[in-house]
């Protein structure tokens, strides 16, 4: 036990060290998450990572520290058989299990946040994933369709260009208000998936799909088909823009303007 | 043979307790149904071994002290050497071929298989390879 | 012909080796039923398969390490990542461990002159060449191989949206080598219940065997599954039914729903023997016993039922399925494996370690094992799982679960060669490999975490060169030109060694379990004399009596107490009435 606890002392001082550094935590290239559920991710992101990196650093540790430790310096001398400690064990199920616990209580309490529905979406948008692209279409209080977006028919070009290009549909989402999105698929199954809102769903045949987007950071986010498709899934792009509601209210009213015209984009 | 029934037993008992939850939470008819024969999968073997383990005479390799005189005698049957694995093998994969391509190997295949199958029947019987 | 297998009786003469009057060459090849040929001939077969998966993934790397690249077509691409799948899993991992260890290994662990079911053991290989070759044949049809992924999704796997030849075979393929994996299932449970030698408790297996009997009984488990979900699609595709179509009534998502709960047990049935693998590599190189044997058993039984109930977390992103309870069981697989990764800790702690090949591998297979399980355990939290489904992010993390099932195949690999052909295989190249490997592995799939974290999904046959994701591709694609030469070093050193054989000896590894009492190659029925069976490391309590391990429940063995939590027990009296020492015998091979 001697060695554990030298072993438990070097690593609280490695610990200490870092904290004290006050070093900020890297993100590693995650995102903050541009809406509110994306945030509520990013949080239970970072914590779970940082968990996960004191365990893995503390089980390598060890690793390392058997492998320097216990080498084998004398051919002659043959350790001492023990195979079981019985308190030990049962320390090393218990611990676990504890912070199961923990990691589960803050899960579900994320996830709960991350699918809630408003009753009363400022916006809705009915998205369709199909071979090989995606249509937004604007639906009224009454589930009517009043404005559309989609992918340009013939497919787009060959090679994946950048998301947030004109080639590829751009659907727009008021800031600092709940839009409720309906999702489904005519065909295969794709996967809608917005990276900065750290979010994907499946767009599926026989299936609706209801989320919510609550944007708090205005800009411009690409979209991409997660889910593989066939041929070009590679190339099923989209992009989200994010403005004030005013801008949204205008940009909306144009819009429809232009689908009632019949000239649809 | 106890600790054999148990490890199937853990099986069915652990299957019968998710199942039922499972089936309590989500109302989900896959999964149930896959999750009940997954205990019927633990719960049947395993209490058939339970059962007979109650039964049979003790076996030396159950016996912690057993010496290899207890063991020695025929062990069981092994058949030394055998076509009619390569046989089925082979026809099943022709009728996997007539299948797909709706080919004439779907002829060969089947009679490959029927072969097989007599062959081995009767190697059984006979104890030598025919 | 029929034989009855007579156990030997040690202070008898041993009985003269049996002579047959049987077919030899390639007829006897062709006919054999033996668990050492047979076992041989999955792993040769797995390599090849290997081998051909391997150069399909650096062809996946040669693409993705530039933007917009067209060195293959989007539907070549397709075809690479999905068949590099379907040969990893369904024709390599899986069949190199419960076909080709376990089937040679098993029977000589407990004392067995074969496999329970010889001729089903031949016929599994059998079912497994055919079917491998099936889906292989796929490249040479008009439309080419399969190319839906190794997962094929309804309603993508249609007859509409995926017509050809090479999607059929692929799935009459994985009837065949489902049935051939079923057959092995059964035949690992009966061998392990019904022929262990005398003494050979259920508590004095290898832990590999073990392992390898929970391995049998989750095939069992999730095969039929796959193979019944097999011939549904097949309906759909030919014989107009409409399970998997919305048109007909039916439902898409059940196709995920019977796949994923064969496909998250398949994963385990990967890699339970590996864990057993290098539990008993451990144990041998470090000198001691396994730390916690029975924690270890429970552990296995647990992580194996586990394993079946977590299905749907794979479907957390379809919005239909029950997510905390998936969560949860998913969560709790964590808490065997954490016992598991303790347990090998503590087979070392204050042992005698030794770093040869197979422990080089064995100690690669924990470290990059722990990577994937830390990306798991995030991966289970719903709200994580939407942000990283489908991207490389997943990639990285089940590349760094197999990469480590693959480092722990080499250790076994490295470990029980020598018993199986007579011969070592060179311990430079074979460190040589293990570098290769273990740095190849985190420069190729540790990039990829942080290209899911940044957005990359996953199978796309090319990204923009806008995306931010060019350098990571980069570092990555080196990285498998690394793994390339680790396993280029690796066929070098089996040809090296069948070249210029340094003889092995029955016991190169001063090991423990029963397989190391007999030659190398072991001998027609496997044992001429088998050691007394008091523990669960015979060979060793032969060779070393002064240090083997009492155990507590026995108290007519007549030993001195013994100091709890296990110790070394010095005996002068136990017993034995047939303690005679293990002969070699040189057999012609």
């Amino acid at each position: 036990m001697g060695d554990l606890r030298r072993f438990a002392r070097f690593s609280l001082l490695i610990a200490l060290a870092l904290v004290l550094g006050g070093c900020t935590l890297p993100t590693f290239g995650a995102f903050r998450g541009a809406t509110t559920q994306g945030q509520a991710e990013f949080k239970l992101w970072s914590w779970m990572t940082i968990a996960g990196l004191v365990v893995a650093v503390i089980v390598w540790g060890l690793i390392l520290w058997a492998v320097v430790a216990y080498r084998r310096r004398d051919p002659d001398k043959m350790p001492r058989q023990f195979h079981s400690n019985l308190p030990v064990e049962i320390i090393y199920t218990a611990i676990p299990l504890i912070i199961i616990g923990v990691i589960f209580f803050y899960t579900v309490k994320a996830e709960n946040k991350i699918d809630a529905l408003v009753p009363h979406p400022a916006a809705m948008i009915r998205v369709t994933g199909f071979q090989w692209g995606w249509s937004f279409g604007y639906l009224d209080a009454q589930g009517k369709q009043i404005a559309l977006v989609e992918t340009a028919q013939p497919r787009p070009p060959v090679l994946a260009g950048n998301p947030v290009s004109p080639e590829y549909p751009q659907f727009v989402l008021p800031l600092g208000e709940t839009t409720q999105i309906v999702l489904q698929s005519v065909d295969v199954v794709h996967g809608f998936y917005i990276p900065a809102f750290n979010f994907s769903r499946y767009a599926q045949p026989g299936v609706t799909n209801n989320f919510d987007f609550t944007p708090v950071h205005a800009g411009v986010f690409p979209g991409h088909c997660a889910q593989y498709c066939g041929l070009y899934h590679s190339e099923m792009l989209f992009s989200v823009r994010v403005v004030k509601p005013s801008v949204f209210e205008t940009w909306l009213h144009s819009e429809s303007v232009r689908y009632a015209s019949g000239a649809v984009a | 043979m106890k600790t054999e029934s148990y490890v199937f037993l853990f099986v069915g008992v652990f299957f019968g307790v998710v199942g039922v939850v499972y089936w309590l939470l989500s109302s989900e008819d896959a999964g149930s149904i896959m999750l009940l024969g997954t205990f019927l999968l633990g719960a049947v073997p395993g209490l058939y071994y339970l059962w007979w383990a109650r039964r049979m005479p003790p076996r030396p390799a159950d016996d912690p002290d057993a010496t290899l005189k207890d063991g020695a005698g025929v062990v069981g049957a092994f058949p030394g050497s055998s076509i009619w694995p390569f046989v089925l093998g082979l026809g099943a994969t022709f009728v996997g071929l007539a299948l797909v391509f709706g080919a004439w190997t779907l002829g060969v295949g089947l009679f490959l298989v029927v072969s097989a199958l007599v062959g081995v029947i009767y190697e059984s019987r006979r104890g030598g390879y025919v | 012909m029929t034989l009855v297998a007579e156990r030997p009786v040690v202070f008898d003469e041993s009985p003269e080796p049996e002579h047959e009057q049987g077919p030899s060459g390639f007829l006897k090849w062709i006919t054999s039923t033996d668990h050492k040929v047979i076992g041989k001939n999955y792993t040769v077969t797995a390599l090849i398969f290997f081998l051909m998966a391997g150069s399909m993934a650096l062809l996946i790397r040669a693409q993705l390490a530039s933007p917009d690249s067209t060195l293959l077509s989007q539907h070549t691409y397709n075809e690479m990542f999905t068949m590099h799948g379907s040969l990893m899993i369904y024709l390599f991992v899986g069949p190199v461990s419960f076909g080709g260890l376990a089937n040679y290994i098993v029977p000589l662990q407990i004392g067995a002159p074969d496999m329970a079911f010889p001729r089903l053991n031949a016929l599994s290989y059998w079912l497994y060449l055919g079917g491998g070759s099936m889906m292989m044949l796929g490249f040479l049809t008009t439309g080419s191989a399969a190319d839906f992924g190794w997962v094929a999704y309804a309603p993508l796997s249609n007859s509409i949206n995926t017509p050809g030849a090479g999607p059929d075979l692929w799935i009459v393929a994985l009837v065949l080598t489902g049935f051939s994996a079923i057959f092995t299932g059964v035949n690992l449970v009966s061998t392990i219940y019904y022929l262990r030698a005398p003494g050979m408790t259920m508590f004095r297996m290898p832990i590999f065997t073990w392992n390898m009997l929970v391995t049998g009984i989750l095939i069992l488990i999730a095969f039929p599954v796959f193979t019944s979900a097999l011939v549904m699609l097949w309906c759909d595709r030919h014989l107009g039914a409409h399970i998997f179509e919305v048109s007909g009534g039916g439902v898409p998502v059940l196709w995920q729903d019977l796949f994923w709960f064969f496909g998250h047990p398949e994963v385990y049935i990967l890699a339970l023997p590996f864990f057993g693998i290098v539990t008993d590599v451990i144990a041998v190189f470090s000198r001691k016993p396994i730390f916690g044997y029975r924690g270890m058993v429970f552990a296995t039984i647990s992580i194996a039922a586990l394993s079946t109930s977590v299905w749907a977390h794979h479907m957390f992103t379809t919005g239909v399925v029950l997510l905390p309870f998936f969560s949860l069981m998913s969560y709790l697989i964590a808490v065997p494996t954490g016992i598991k990764f303790f347990n090998w800790i503590g087979t070392m702690w204050r042992g005698s370690v030794k770093f040869d090949t197979p422990m080089l591998f064995a100690i690669g297979f924990l470290a990059t094992f722990l990577i994937g399980g830390v990306s798991g355990i995030m991966l289970a939290s719903p709200p994580i799982d939407f942000a990283t489904h489908d991207t490389y992010f997943v990639v990285a993390h089940f590349h760094s679960v197999v990469m480590a099932l693959v480092m722990a195949a080499f250790a076994g690999f490295f470990y029980w060669y020598p018993k199986m052909t007579g011969r070592m295989l060179r311990e430079g190249l074979g460190k040589a490999t293990f570098w290769l490997m273990f740095i190849g592995t985190n420069v190729t799939f540790d990039p990829q975490y942080l290209l899911g974290l940044k957005g990359m999904p996953r199978r796309i046959a090319e990204y923009a060169a806008g995306d931010g994701f060019t350098t990571l591709n980069r570092i990555s694609s080196a990285g498998s030109v690394l793994l390339f030469f680790a396993v280029l070093i690796f066929l070098i050193n089996t040809f090296v060694s069948w070249r210029k054989p340094i003889p092995a000896g029955d016991n190169p590894w001063d090991a423990s379990s029963l397989e190391w009492s007999t030659t190398s190659p072991p001998p027609h029925h496997n044992f001429l004399k088998i050691p007394p069976i008091r523990s669960q490391r015979p060979v060793w309590d032969h060779n070393h009596p002064e240090h083997r391990i009492i155990e507590h429940d026995r108290p007519r063995l007549g030993a001195l107490a013994a100091s709890s939590g296990g110790g070394t027990v010095l005996l002068d009296d136990i017993g034995f009435d047939d303690g005679d020492p293990v002969e070699t015998r040189d057999l012609d091979r």
